[in-house]
């Protein structure tokens, strides 16, 4: 299919397009929706708490923060 | 001692939004989570500097990003490699469609340019305001503004390609359509 010449094609022209004029009025529904899939990405890993490494970690440094003292 | 669990307690508060910041700056989860936590190190090596009743969460993204912004001048080489790999997983077949428009839209996250991606991130995701992430980045309120509409409008355009050679003919005609306009207007 044409796919594969088209897509890169149309990417560089985008590209140089871009650096030319960068900023194009947006529609306030893509920039909702861009703003949804924003927020999907970054709370998956949000959702993933906080990693024990970093628990143990700030004890640790809590802990000889008191000996120290 | 009090005071220190306090910061504790707030540090660890804001390590889930951290490690997504420092995912999205880097894009490797162990390196990001190896830089969470260099800047945990930095951060309470440092507290005295930190203002009580100013927030933590942005002074810990501070930390970060300028951990970062140092490694990256190092790593500049292999930040490049993003375009060849995005290339390759173009040819990957739709499975469903909501997940496909995440890969997507991830992919077409990392080919921003990093000013426009961090600070995209930080507003449209991370929750700061303007003010806060023009703090964390070290410049001005207005530079934010338009790092963050040149980001949207690059993810539009990106998006809308991809789509267009991803979905079938429908939207390629209208692909094809839109590059006449793109034609004329570089003419």
């Amino acid at each position: 299919m044409s796919k594969d010449n088209l897509s890169p094609r149309l990417k560089t022209m985008y590209a140089q397009k871009s650096e030319k004029n960068p900023v194009v009025k947006l529609g306030p529904d893509i920039k909702a929706k861009i703003g949804m899939q924003l927020r999907q990405i970054y709370g998956e890993i949000v959702d993933q708490g906080v990693p024990e490494r970093f628990v143990e970690l700030l004890k640790r440094l809590d802990d000889a923060n008191c000996e120290g003292k | 001692m009090g005071l220190r669990k306090n910061v504790r307690e707030a540090m660890l508060e804001a390590v889930p939004s951290l490690r997504a910041f420092a995912i999205s700056l880097c894009g490797n989860v162990d390196r990001a989570d190896d830089l969470v936590q260099e800047a945990l190190l930095r951060a309470w090596a440092n507290m005295e500097s930190f203002q009580p009743g100013t927030n933590m969460s942005a002074w810990l993204f501070t930390i970060l990003r300028n951990l970062f912004r140092s490694e990256y001048r190092k790593r500049r080489r292999e930040v490049e490699d993003v375009d060849g790999s995005y290339a390759e997983t173009l040819t990957s077949l739709p499975e469903q469609n909501s997940r496909l428009e995440i890969v997507e839209f991830r992919k077409a996250l990392k080919m921003l340019p990093s000013e426009q991606r961090e600070s995209l991130i930080l507003v449209g995701a991370s929750g700061f305001s303007y003010e806060e992430a023009a703090q964390i980045c070290g410049c001005a309120v207005g530079t934010i503004k338009s790092r963050v509409n040149r980001a949207r409008s690059r993810l539009a355009e990106i998006l809308s390609i991809d789509s267009a050679s991803d979905f079938g003919p429908d939207q390629e005609t209208r692909a094809v359509a839109n590059s006449d306009i793109v034609r004329t207007d570089r003419s």
